[in-house]
C-alpha cells in the first residue's frame, strides 16, 4: 500500500486537474430546489455535490432547548454513504459532529437570531459528494438556503479554502490536494462586514504562510460571493417571471 | 448544547469595560496567563499522565499503550487516538452521557495540534507491519472547568506525553510478548503548544476564564510547534473576527506559546 508521493504541481505550475495556483473549480449554484423546506439551494463546487435545506423558524422541540432571547439555530452536517470512496456508515462521526458546530458557529454571526426569540430554525447540510472542501462549499450553500427562507441576514456568508501543496499556496484544494497537501486552511467569510467567521487548520505553515493563504482564501471567498448572489437573484427573477405570466 | 452559566449584565458590563482599558477583573494584563502547574505522573497504573491547572481549571490526561492494529491505509503507523471528558463533577453544565460536541471538538483541537507538528513518530510504533503497532490512548479529563480547556488540556495531553512509557516487548510467531520488568520512554519529537485568545468587545485576551467566556463573542486557538510554525487553528464561538484580529491573534499566541512550552518541557 505504500504509495509513491504524489506530484501535485507540474513544471508549468500546473495543478493536477490544470488549474492555476489562484484559480477555483467550477462552481454551479442553484437556489430554491426542494419543496418542503422553507429554503434549500444545492452547490456543485468541483466534484461536491451539497444539497441545504432550512425549517423554520418554527416551534423548538424539545421545548426546554428554546432561547428567551433569540433562536435557536441548529445545524446537521451529514455525508451520504456514498459521497466518498469507502461507504460512510450513515451514523455521524466526530468529524461531522465537530463540523456541524463549526459550521453553525460560521453561519449564526450572519443571522438576526433576536428576531425570533424562542423558536429554532433547523439546517440540514447533505453531502451527496465529496471531493475535498465541503465544509466551506456546505457553508456557501447553506447561508443561500437561510436567505431563500426569507430570514432576515447581515450578510451572506461565503466560504473558501486556501492551503500549501507542493511548497506553494493555492486556492481551493480538491480532494486529493487536502489529502496529500502540506496544510489546509479554510475560511468562512461575511465580505460586507470583513468578518472572518469560521477559521481552521490544520498541516503546517510558517506565520508568513498563513498571512497569505488567509488573504487568498478571502480573495476566493469574494469571487464566490459574486456567484451566490447571482443564484439568490436568478431565483427571484424566476419567480418575478412566473407571477407576470399569471 | 450546554446552558450557559448565567452571568449579570452588570458583571457583563464589568468586564467589557475593564478589558476596554486593557485591564481584567481578576487583576491579569490582557496577554497574561492564570497561574499554571504541572504535576506529572500522579497515576501510576497508566503509562503516563499529568494534570495541569490553568487557576481554577483542572485537566487530568492519562496516556495508556496498547497494542492493536493498524489502520489499512497505514500499515506501518502506530495509532494515536485523542478523547476528552467533560466529566459530571466538573462543572453545574456538564451532564453524563455520550461525548457532545463540546467534548468532541476539544478533543480534536487537541488531536490535530500532536497529529500535525508530529510530535509522535507513529512509524517507529510499529511492530509487526501491517498487523501489531503500538496504540497511543489519550484521554484528556476536565476535573474543574474555569475557562480555556482547549490550552489547559493541550498541555496536559503533552506533558502526560512527555512521561510515558512503553513496555519492553519481544516477537515470537506473530505474537507481540511484554517482558516485564524494562521501559523506555516514548519518542516525542515536537511539542506542540495551544493558545486560546477571546474577542470582547473588539479587544483580544488570552486565556479567557468561564465568566470571560460568557461574555466573549468568539474565540480563536493557534496552536505552534517548536519551530515557530502554525500546525493548528480553530476559531470558535457564534461571533466573528475580523481579519486584522486574525492575524493580531497569531502574533500574540505565537509569543505566547514560547512562554507556555518553557513551563511544560523544561520543567521536566
Amino acid at each position: 500500500m505504500q504509495k509513491a508521493p504524489v506530484k501535485l504541481i507540474d513544471e508549468e505550475g500546473k495543478r493536477v486537474d490544470g488549474r492555476e495556483w489562484n484559480e477555483l473549480r467550477p462552481i454551479k449554484i442553484e437556489v430554491g430546489v426542494l419543496n418542503n423546506a422553507d429554503g434549500s439551494a444545492y452547490i456543485e463546487h468541483g466534484k461536491n455535490k451539497i444539497l441545504a435545506a432550512v425549517y423554520g423558524p418554527k416551534e423548538a422541540h424539545p421545548r426546554h432547548l428554546t432561547l428567551p432571547d433569540r433562536a435557536l439555530l441548529r445545524c446537521r452536517y451529514h455525508m451520504a454513504p456514498f459521497s466518498v470512496e469507502e461507504r460512510k456508515s450513515p451514523a455521524p462521526s466526530r468529524r461531522e459532529i465537530e463540523l456541524s458546530k463549526v459550521i453553525r458557529e460560521a453561519l449564526e454571526p450572519a443571522i438576526f437570531l433576536e428576531h425570533y426569540p424562542r423558536t429554532a430554525i433547523d439546517l440540514f447540510i447533505e453531502i451527496l459528494q465529496a471531493d475535498g472542501g465541503t465544509r466551506c462549499a456546505g457553508i456557501t450553500v447553506a447561508s443561500l438556503a437561510l436567505a431563500d427562507a426569507g430570514i432576515p441576514m447581515r450578510d451572506l456568508v461565503v466560504a473558501c479554502a486556501a492551503g500549501k501543496v507542493d511548497n506553494k499556496i493555492v486556492l481551493d484544494l480538491n480532494d486529493i490536494e487536502d489529502k496529500e497537501g502540506e496544510a489546509d486552511v479554510p475560511v468562512a467569510f461575511m465580505p460586507n462586514l470583513n468578518a472572518v467567521t469560521l477559521l481552521q487548520m490544520d498541516g503546517t505553515l510558517t506565520p508568513e504562510e498563513f498571512e497569505q493563504a488567509i488573504n487568498l482564501a478571502i480573495e476566493g471567498c469574494k469571487r464566490i460571493y459574486k456567484m451566490q448572489k447571482e443564484a439568490l437573484k436568478a431565483r427571484y427573477l424566476a419567480i418575478k417571471r412566473e407571477v407576470e405570466e399569471q | 448544547m450546554t446552558t450557559p452559566v448565567t452571568v449579570s449584565r452588570v458583571r457583563r458590563r464589568q468586564i467589557a469595560q475593564l478589558i476596554a482599558n486593557g485591564m481584567r477583573l481578576d487583576g491579569r494584563g490582557l496577554t497574561e496567563y492564570r497561574e499554571i502547574k504541572i504535576e506529572r505522573g500522579l497515576i501510576e497504573r497508566a503509562e503516563g499522565s499529568a494534570q495541569v491547572s490553568l487557576g481554577r481549571t483542572i485537566v487530568l490526561v492519562g496516556v495508556k499503550v496498547g497494542i492493536g492494529e493498524p489502520y489499512s491505509d497505514r500499515p506501518n503507523e502506530g495509532v494515536l487516538t485523542v478523547n476528552s471528558e467533560l466529566v459530571p463533577l466538573a462543572s453545574p453544565e456538564f451532564e453524563a452521557g455520550p461525548p457532545g460536541e463540546e467534548s468532541i471538538e476539544l478533543a480534536r483541537v487537541v488531536d490535530r495540534g500532536l497529529r500535525e507538528s508530529k510530535s509522535i513518530p507513529l512509524e517507529e510504533l510499529c511492530i509487526i507491519p501491517g498487523k501489531k503497532v503500538f496504540i497511543i490512548f489519550v484521554d484528556v479529563y476536565v476535573l474543574n472547568h474555569d475557562g480555556n480547556l482547549i490550552d489547559t488540556s493541550a498541555m496536559a495531553a503533552l506533558a502526560a506525553l512527555l512521561n510515558t512509557k512503553i513496555f519492553n516487548y519481544e516477537v515470537e510467531d506473530d505474537e507481540v510478548i511484554k517482558i516485564k520488568p524494562g521501559f523506555k520512554p516514548l519518542p516525542i519529537r515536537n511539542y506542540p503548544i495551544a493558545v486560546t485568545l477571546a474577542e470582547i468587545d473588539g479587544k483580544l485576551v488570552v486565556d479567557p476564564w468561564l465568566d470571560e467566556e460568557e461574555v466573549m463573542n468568539a474565540r480563536i486557538t493557534f496552536t505552534f510547534d517548536k519551530d515557530g510554525n502554525i500546525c493548528a487553528i480553530q476559531k470558535g464561538g457564534g461571533g466573528f473576527f475580523t481579519k486584522e484580529q486574525v492575524l493580531e491573534a497569531m502574533r500574540i499566541a505565537r509569543e505566547k506559546s514560547e512562554e507556555l512550552r518553557k513551563i511544560v518541557v523544561e520543567g521536566l
